[in-house]
C-alpha cells in the first residue's frame, strides 16, 4: 500500500480466544460499511472465526478473553514468544471482565454450581497482565469497532495509538442524555473512560465500566455524590465489580 | 410605535408587534411545518418529579413545551457541534486536496432564553468579532432563525447578576408574555416577512405597559444572586487561594459543565485516516478546560495536571475573560453548570467562597498600597 509516497504494510495478525464470549473477535467482523477497507489492512495470520488457515508468523496478537486454566497459561506464553505487539482485546483481557465474578466465590462452590455433575479443570479468573507483559489495551464489552478501526489504521500508519483520558460524560453530554443519577440510577460514567460513545447510557442503561478507570479519575468525589444523594452503596459495590475494572479501588470505606 | 430604550439596552431598528397566543401558536406551527425545527421538548422527568427538557427536533406544536423551565443542555452545540469536520483531505497518486464545505441548512430554534441569546451575542463576539473569524460558526448563525421567549427566573438563574436577563440583539424574533398575548420584537426581515401572513396589531400604550410590568415581574423575580463587582480583579488577585483546590478537590474531570454550557467553545482538532487510506478528516472537537489532558502537549507534559488548577482556569475564563473575547466575561448566568455538575460545583457557591477568601487578599493588597503610599512620602 502506497500513499503520498509512503508505503504501508499491512498488518500480520492473529486472533485467540481465551476464558470468554467470542463477542469482540466478532466485532472485527462487525461495522460492514468499512469492512472490506478494513481487511485490506490486515495480513490474517491466525482468527479461527473468519478462517480455517492457521499459521504461526503473526508480528500482532489480539488475546480475546480471561485465563482460567493451565492450559491457557502455557497457550498464551507460546503467542507472547511469537508476538511482537500483544494486545489485550476487549474487557476480560484487560481486567477479567465477568468472568472475575466467580472469584467472589470458593471454586469449588462455583463449579458445582454450574457444572453438578462435572469435573471441570479451572483456577480463579486472571487478566492476560498477570500472565505476560501487554503492549496494547484495547477495553470494551464487547470493543468498540469503530476504535479498533481507528487504532489498527494509526498501527498500519505508525502514527500515535491513544485511548480518550476523559470519562464517559463527555460522550454522553454530547448526545444529550438526561444524566442517570438525575433518574435516582448509579452510574459509572463519571469515572470510566469514554470510546464507546456513550451507548449504554445513550439506551438509559448505567455504566458498568466495562471501559475501566479513565485517567486520574477523583473516586472520592464519586463516592461522596453517591452517598450524598441516599443511593445504594450495594448497588454501587456491585457495579463497581461487575467487570472488575476497578480493582485498584475497591479497598474504599463508602 | 418604537420604543426609545428596549428591555433597558440600546435600541436598534426594532418593530413591536402584539399577537394573541393562539395566533402565535398559529405562526410556530406554520415555521415548524415548513422548516426543519428545534424547539423545547420534555424528554421525561427526574427522580424528584421535575421535567426534563432539552432543545430537539419538533416538527408540530404538540412536541414543543411552550411553558418550559430550561433545558439542561444549551443551544449551543447547533452553532458548534460536539464534533465536527472541518476539512477532508482526499489522496491521488502522489497528490492530495483539501475540500472544506461550510454549508449548513437552514434551521428554526424556538424558545430561547435571553440568557441564551446572549451566549450567541457573545460568540459571535468571540468567533466573529475576533481576528480569526470561523467560517463553520458564521454558516450556522446565519442559518439559524432564533425565537426567543421570556420566562421567570428560575431559583438558580442567576442571569440578572450577569446582566444577561434581558437581551436586546441576536435574535430574529422575541416573544414577551404580557398575559393573553404575546409583545413581539421584531428584529430582522425575515421574521417580519412571515408574520405578515399572520394577525398581528401594533401595540397600544396599555400593551407597553403591560410589558413593563412584565419586565419588572422578570427582573424582582430573581432569588440567586452573584456579586460581580470587581470579579476580574478578585480572581487575578486570588489566583493562589486555597479556594480552588477546595472545589478541585470535588470536580470529577468529566466535562458536564463545559458540555452544557451555552458558551464554553474550547476545542481539540483530531487528525485521522480513512480506514481505506485514501482520504483523511480533520475534526473539531468540544473539549473542557476541566478534562484531565486539556493542557497536555506532545511529550506528555501536563501543564494543568492538578483538579483546582483546571478548574481556576474555567472560571477564569468564565468571570475574567480572556484576550480573545475582549476580557469580558461570558458566563451568562444560565446556571446549566451547577446544575449538571454531579459534585455541587456552581459559580454562586464558587464565586461567594472566593469573595470570601477575596476580603482577606483585598486587605492585604489595600495593606501593601498603604504602606507604598507611606514609603512615597517618607521619600517625596
Amino acid at each position: 500500500m502506497k500513499y503520498q509516497g509512503f508505503s504501508f504494510n499491512k498488518l500480520k495478525i492473529a486472533s485467540f480466544d481465551f476464558t470468554c464470549c467470542e463477542g469482540c473477535q466478532l466485532q472485527l467482523a462487525n461495522r460492514e460499511s468499512s469492512l472490506t477497507d478494513f481487511f485490506e489492512l490486515l495480513d490474517i495470520r491466525n482468527f479461527r472465526e473468519i478462517s480455517s488457515e492457521q499459521h504461526n508468523d503473526y508480528d500482532i496478537a489480539l488475546i480475546e478473553g480471561s485465563v482460567s486454566r493451565q492450559d491457557e497459561v502455557e497457550r498464551l506464553e507460546a503467542i507472547r514468544r511469537q508476538a511482537t505487539t500483544l494486545v489485550a482485546f476487549g474487557t476480560c483481557a484487560c481486567f477479567g471482565g465477568v468472568n472475575s465474578l466467580k472469584n467472589k466465590f470458593p471454586l469449588k462452590e462455583s463449579v458445582t454450581e454450574v457444572y453438578p455433575c462435572m469435573l471441570i479443570e479451572t483456577s480463579p479468573i486472571r487478566k492476560i497482565s498477570e500472565i505476560v507483559k501487554v503492549d496494547l489495551f484495547i477495553p470494551g464489552c464487547p470493543v468498540n469497532k469503530e476504535e479498533v478501526e481507528r487504532i489498527v489504521v494509526s498501527l498500519v500508519t505508525g502514527s500515535l495509538v491513544f485511548l480518550p483520558k476523559y470519562p464517559v460524560c463527555v460522550e454522553c453530554k454530547a448526545q444529550i442524555n438526561t444524566c442517570l443519577f438525575e433518574l435516582g440510577e448509579i452510574c459509572l460514567g463519571p469515572i470510566t473512560r469514554a470510546g464507546c460513545n456513550s451507548v449504554c447510557t445513550t439506551g438509559k442503561t448505567p455504566c458498568l465500566g466495562c471501559r475501566g478507570p479513565a485517567e486520574e479519575i477523583n473516586m472520592a468525589a464519586f463516592l461522596a455524590l453517591v452517598t450524598e444523594r441516599g443511593l445504594s452503596q450495594d448497588d454501587l459495590r456491585e457495579k463497581m465489580a461487575f467487570y472488575n475494572a476497578f480493582e485498584g479501588f475497591t479497598n474504599y470505606e463508602a | 410605535m418604537v420604543l426609545c430604550t428596549f428591555q433597558g439596552k440600546e435600541c436598534g431598528a426594532m418593530i413591536y408587534k402584539v399577537i394573541t397566543k393562539a395566533e402565535f401558536k398559529r405562526f410556530i406551527g406554520s415555521l415548524v411545518r415548513d422548516n426543519s425545527s428545534f424547539g423545547p421538548h420534555q424528554v421525561g422527568s427526574d427522580c424528584k418529579g421535575n421535567a426534563v427538557y432539552q432543545f430537539l427536533p419538533v416538527t408540530s406544536l404538540e412536541d414543543i413545551a411552550f411553558d418550559y423551565s430550561a433545558t439542561a443542555s444549551s443551544a449551543k452545540h447547533f452553532f458548534l457541534p460536539f464534533r465536527e469536520e472541518l476539512s477532508r483531505f482526499v489522496f491521488h497518486d502522489e497528490d492530495w486536496e483539501q475540500q472544506i464545505s461550510y454549508d449548513s441548512s437552514p434551521i428554526v430554534l424556538i424558545g430561547l432564553r435571553p440568557c441564551d441569546i446572549s451566549a450567541l451575542n457573545i460568540l459571535d463576539d468571540v468567533l466573529l468579532n475576533g481576528h480569526f473569524p470561523s467560517p463553520y460558526y458564521l454558516a450556522k448563525r446565519k442559518n439559524t432563525f432564533v425565537v426567543g421567549m421570556d420566562h421567570l427566573p428560575l431559583p438558580d438563574c442567576f442571569c440578572k447578576s450577569m446582566n444577561h436577563h434581558i437581551v436586546s440583539t441576536g435574535f430574529n424574533l422575541f416573544c414577551s408574555d404580557i398575559g393573553e398575548e404575546y409583545y413581539l420584537s421584531i428584529n430582522s426581515s425575515k421574521a417580519f416577512n412571515f408574520l405578515k401572513e399572520f394577525d398581528t396589531r401594533d401595540p397600544l400604550d396599555e400593551d407597553n405597559w403591560k410589558l413593563v410590568e412584565r419586565r419588572k415581574l422578570i427582573s424582582n423575580s430573581f432569588v440567586a444572586e452573584i456579586d460581580v463587582t470587581g470579579l476580574p480583579s478578585i480572581l487575578d488577585i486570588e489566583f493562589d487561594s486555597p479556594v480552588w483546590e477546595k472545589w478541585g478537590n470535588k470536580c470529577l474531570n468529566c466535562g458536564s459543565c463545559a458540555m452544557v454550557c451555552p458558551t464554553c467553545y474550547c476545542y481539540s482538532v483530531e487528525e485521522s485516516f480513512e480506514t481505506n487510506l485514501k482520504s483523511a478528516v480533520r475534526q473539531k472537537r468540544l473539549y473542557s478546560c476541566n478534562l484531565v489532558d486539556f493542557a497536555e502537549v506532545a511529550g506528555g507534559h501536563n501543564f494543568r495536571p492538578k483538579n483546582g488548577d483546571r478548574l481556576k482556569y474555567r472560571y477564569y475564563h468564565q468571570h475574567r475573560g480572556f484576550a480573545e473575547n475582549a476580557n469580558q466575561q461570558i458566563c451568562v448566568g444560565c446556571n446549566r453548570c451547577g446544575r449538571a455538575c454531579l459534585s455541587g460545583i456552581n459559580p454562586k457557591d464558587v464565586i461567594n467562597d472566593l469573595r470570601m477568601d477575596g476580603g482577606r487578599g483585598l486587605v492585604a493588597a489595600n495593606g501593601s498600597a498603604l504602606w507604598r503610599k507611606q514609603l512615597l512620602q517618607l521619600n517625596p
